[in-house]
């Protein structure tokens, strides 16, 4: 049993019964760090020395009894596309290898507001395009469970980190699956709230449409608590919802008697791993013990949302990062003959592979001529897919089903396919598009890696979901499991 | 050639800074002339993670606006994203309106050769403003300056209706006189809150089909639309009387050389990729709030002039003179709670005040003159404490030193002499200094009395009073 083990509640009671210091336990962070994270390559920029301030910082407030906030001396790791002031944060692109931003995110104004530790910042998939985190322009994360497997993407660093213990909780980003796919690859707990539900301020933009940040964490009461933390309005963000924060950590009774669960057979069917559906199966057998009752349903039009998803994204993407010009921040090219050479230096030395081809994808499908058939069809799919979460929402309260249709896949095994690696996201996306939250918790093992099933809720039905995923886990041990280091 | 045989079709697109306090989509500040980058933040500097939230005044000025301009405004209305790159765009794009402006179908009224026209605008956007560069002088390096980029501005673009460079003109000047009266803007085309550019196309008179357009840009007065619009209507005529083909492209006035270049042909011009911003929520725009701006909107200038005609029996010339611009037409109503002549306040006002402000090349905002001192002054006139010659002088000092006329005519010793004895004493000495004026004056010659006239208030310094002269001459030499 180490610190690593125990829940955030756990660690809370025992600081507050001053039986463990801040101190210690950002110690212990920082050791296993080093010890792992050369296997595991999650950290891109560690903030030892700052987070040893803060801890000392904490401790004394807690011997002077001064207010404590909710994650009272937690340390956490924070994915690189979250920006941090003063902290280099480079998207695990080239082009801001030498960024250190000039402001903070809202949600590390609420970590810090919440008295939170930051322990440095985590890899992922350049600009968070990816499934796998090879798209990292510095390193590729590997998977705690087995280091020549992928952890998942494009949160791989931020799921890998609190697999490995190399953090207590994690903020990740998710667009298309980003947080739910690499949790479900690592074995741990990962959510993507609603649309809204969290500001995006300070979270560099893929596709704004869908972008959300959310926490990864060892279990379900944990994810609450963070996610209590960092949810709510901001006057900074204008797509931010006005809605009353639940006491989400109080929604976790237990009881699910009655639930109403759809399984979409889309979800269960072609593409799916035997094994991965197997998993589920188990699982809903579970819940069903528990007193909830399921049938299958159908999503007629999830067939669509991968191609929508890659529409809509990539435009929103081609916009976003037409900011990084090589004028104000970020990498310059050297000597450039004229201004346009500036840009097209910049930018081709700036970017990896992956990034250019969305740009480009994203470019094509917004200019003239194309637009209506492209981005205005996506538009119009995307109300589709919506209506069809409404359409079962209206009889069920959540959906269940696989968060990928496949284990972790072996690093290298898929980069030179982009199209089978966007097909990894093809349960996620569909979610992402609707806009509405889901989480992934560890169902089960195939061959040593972990399984993750997804369950879907209605918007800023989070209480729900965390509700069903923590009656899941009381009643299994999935969670409990841990990789061999 | 000759444009004779031509119709002439020009389409105004006019910018029009709103004077919010602070930026449209951040809290920094609007204000002019700060140094260089000093009103950014992360927002405006468009750092990576930052998002747009829009300012509901830039809103409210842009209903304002289109009201004003007869627009019907929106109930929903949205923003997009306009993208190209370019240094003084800090996003590499834009965050402007497309498919659903604040304002549409509006109109204005100008008045040419005393004709009245109506001038449609076919749409009002907000969008924010771009940064500033310069370029230093061996061409190696742009400097930016990020302090207006965000600046909320307003894009009017007119109906292809306007039919010549003088129409062009008098469009113009009426947009800015409403969005002065709307207080919505600062409208100095110097300070670039206002800024221009024009299409136009020519097509031979009787042809419905509109002609091949030129853009024009870089006209940084109205004198100067007026002139590069002059100047494409005899070029693009030339061009046709030579059986040529006007080339669609965008071209800027030289205002040193005096003529149009072209910049880019319609090949190299941009595809914008305009898609709805998605950080920004639709705008939805109720009743009340129209009903709110609606009722927010003062007098314009339309119906001041027809007021000043009706009420005050100016000329309608005197009362769109002063109507054109909203502090000159205050200032003849604040005149008028000090004085009842409304025709000699008009006559000063055009006459005196704009004369002097055309001869020094100044704003009125740059002279202290208020309403009650001119009111005033003019009473003074009207009591023959002065006469209209030394209220000249005094009027000039007043626009100097901002005094009140009572202390300009103290200071200066200017009171008018009406004195009859005191001018009686003077009038006999220049009638005994002058023997040879008087005998002329007697035997008939009438101009010898306008010298005469002058010799007594050249004596006086102008101060006496000249129907009291005149009368006491004509008493003392009978004829």
């Amino acid at each position: 049993m180490t610190l690593f083990d125990l829940s955030l509640n756990e660690i809370h009671n025992r600081l507050h019964a001053r039986d463990l210091a801040v101190t210690d336990l950002v110690a212990q962070a920082f050791q296993t760090i080093n010890e792992r994270d050369d296997r595991i390559q999650a950290y891109l920029t560690l903030d030892e020395e700052a987070a040893n301030c803060k801890a000392a910082a904490l401790d004394e407030k807690m011997a002077s009894g001064e207010a404590r906030g909710l994650l009272f001396g937690l340390p956490a790791g924070i994915k690189d596309n979250i920006v941090t002031e003063g902290l280099r944060t480079t998207c695990a692109s080239q082009f801001l290898r030498n960024y250190d931003p000039i402001y903070n995110a809202t949600v590390m104004e609420k970590l810090q507001l919440a008295d939170s530790v930051t322990l440095g910042k985590l890899n992922m998939d350049e600009f968070a395009m990816g499934g796998s985190n090879e798209n990292s322009s510095f390193m590729p994360v590997r998977n705690p469970w087995n280091l020549d497997y992928v952890p998942g993407g494009s949160s791989g660093g931020s799921a890998a980190a609190v697999a490995a213990g190399e953090a207590y909780f994690t903020l990740g980003s998710d667009t298309g699956g980003s947080i739910r796919q690499p949790a479900s690859y690592c074995g741990v707990v990962g959510l993507k709230p609603t649309y809204g539900l969290v500001s995006r301020f300070g979270l560099v933009a893929f596709a704004s449409s869908l972008d959300q940040i959310g926490p990864i964490t060892k279990n379900v009461e944990d994810s609450a608590y963070v996610l209590q933390a960092i949810a709510g309005y901001d006057e900074k963000d204008s797509t931010s919802a006005k809605v009353d924060i639940p006491d989400y950590i109080s929604s976790l009774t237990g009881d699910i008697k009655g639930l109403k669960i759809a399984v979409p057979s889309e979800y269960i069917g072609e593409g799916v791993d035997a094994a991965v559906k197997e998993s589920i199966m188990s699982a809903l057998k579970v819940l069903e013990s528990l007193g909830a009752e399921w049938e299958e349903v159908s999503l007629p039009y999830t067939e669509y949302a991968v191609a929508t998803y890659y529409l809509l994204a990539s435009s929103e993407a081609s916009s976003n990062l037409a900011r990084f010009d090589g004028v104000r921040y970020g990498v310059r090219a050297e000597n450039p003959g004229n201004l346009l050479e500036l840009y097209h230096q910049s930018r081709s030395e700036g970017f990896g592979p992956e990034v250019k081809r969305r740009i480009m994808l994203g470019t094509y499908a917004l200019s003239s001529g194309y637009y209506d058939a492209y981005y205005l069809k996506a538009q119009k799919v995307r109300t589709l897919i919506k209506q069809d979460f409404d359409n079962v929402f209206a009889k069920y309260d959540v959906i269940v089903g696989p968060t990928a249709p496949t284990t972790a896949f072996k690093l290298g095994s898929q980069v030179n396919d982009p199209l089978t690696m966007y097909l990894n996201d093809i349960l996620t996306i569909p979610v992402s598009l609707a806009g509405v939250p889901a989480i992934s918790v560890p169902c089960g093992l195939v061959s040593g890696l972990p399984v993750g099933m997804q369950i879907i809720g209605k918007a800023f039905d989070e209480q729900t979901v965390l509700r069903v995923a923590h009656a899941f886990e009381q009643n299994t041990d999935f969670h409990k499991q841990r990789p061999q280091l | 050639m000759s444009t004779a045989r031509y119709e002439t079709v020009v389409g105004l697109e006019v910018h029009v800074e709103l004077h919010t306090q602070s930026k449209i989509f951040c809290g920094c500040s609007t204000a002019f002339g700060a140094p260089p980058n000093t009103h950014t933040c992360p927002v405006c500097l468009g750092h990576p993670g930052v998002l747009p939230v829009l300012n509901r005044q830039a809103v409210e000025y842009a209903m304002k606006a289109a009201m004003a301009l007869n627009c019907q405004v929106a109930d929903v209305s949205k923003f997009d994203r306009k993208n190209y790159f370019y240094p003084d765009s800090p996003k590499a794009y834009q965050i402007s309106q497309f498919d659903q402006p604040i304002g549409e179908h509006g109109w204005i009224d100008i008045e040419v050769n005393g004709q009245t026209k109506r001038i449609g605008i076919t749409r009002l956007h907000l969008e924010e403003d771009a940064g500033k560069l310069t370029h230093t002088s061996g061409g190696y390096d742009s400097l930016v300056d990020f302090n207006r980029v965000g600046t909320p501005l307003i894009e009017i673009v007119s109906e292809p209706e306007i039919s010549s460079p003088e129409e062009a003109r008098a469009y113009l000047e009426k947009l800015r006189a409403i969005m002065q009266y709307c207080d919505v803007s600062d409208v100095k085309m110097e300070e670039g809150s206002l800024r221009c550019d024009a299409n136009i196309s020519l097509r031979p008179v009787g042809q419905a089909e509109l002609g091949t357009r030129a853009e024009l840009k870089n006209m940084n007065s109205f004198r100067g639309v007026q002139r590069g619009l002059e100047y494409e209507e005899l070029r693009q005529a030339q061009i046709l009387d030579d059986g040529e083909k006007v080339v669609q492209e965008t071209r800027r006035w030289d205002e040193a050389l005096g003529k149009t270049i072209s910049m880019r042909g319609k090949e190299e011009s941009h595809d914008y990729r305009y898609f709805p911003d998605p950080d920004l929520v639709t705008l939805h725009i109720d009743q009340q709030w129209k009903d709110r701006v609606l009722a927010s909107i003062p007098e314009l200038p339309d119906a001041r002039q027809a007021r000043y005609t009706s009420e005050y029996g100016l000329p309608a010339y005197d009362a769109a003179v002063i109507t054109s611009s909203k502090p000159l037409a205050d200032l003849f109503e604040e005149s008028l709670q000090y004085t009842g002549d409304a025709k000699s306040v008009a006559n000063w006002i055009q006459g005196e005040l704009l004369g002097y402000l055309n001869a020094n090349n100044l704003e009125f905002s740059a002279v202290p003159l208020t309403g009650q001192a001119l009111g005033e002054m003019i009473g003074l006139i009207e009591k023959g404490t002065i006469s209209n010659k030394i209220a000249k002088t005094v009027f000039k000092e007043m626009l100097q030193s901002g005094k009140s006329p009572q202390q300009v005519v103290e200071e200066q010793g200017l009171t008018q002499i009406s004195d009859a004895g005191a001018i009686k004493t003077i009038v006999q000495e220049v009638i005994a200094a002058n023997p040879q004026s008087v005998a002329d004056y007697q035997a008939g010659k009438d101009k010898a009395i306008g010298f005469l006239v002058g010799q007594v208030m050249k004596q006086s310094k102008g101060k006496a009073n000249p129907g009291m002269v005149n009368q006491l001459l004509a008493e003392l030499l009978p004829r």
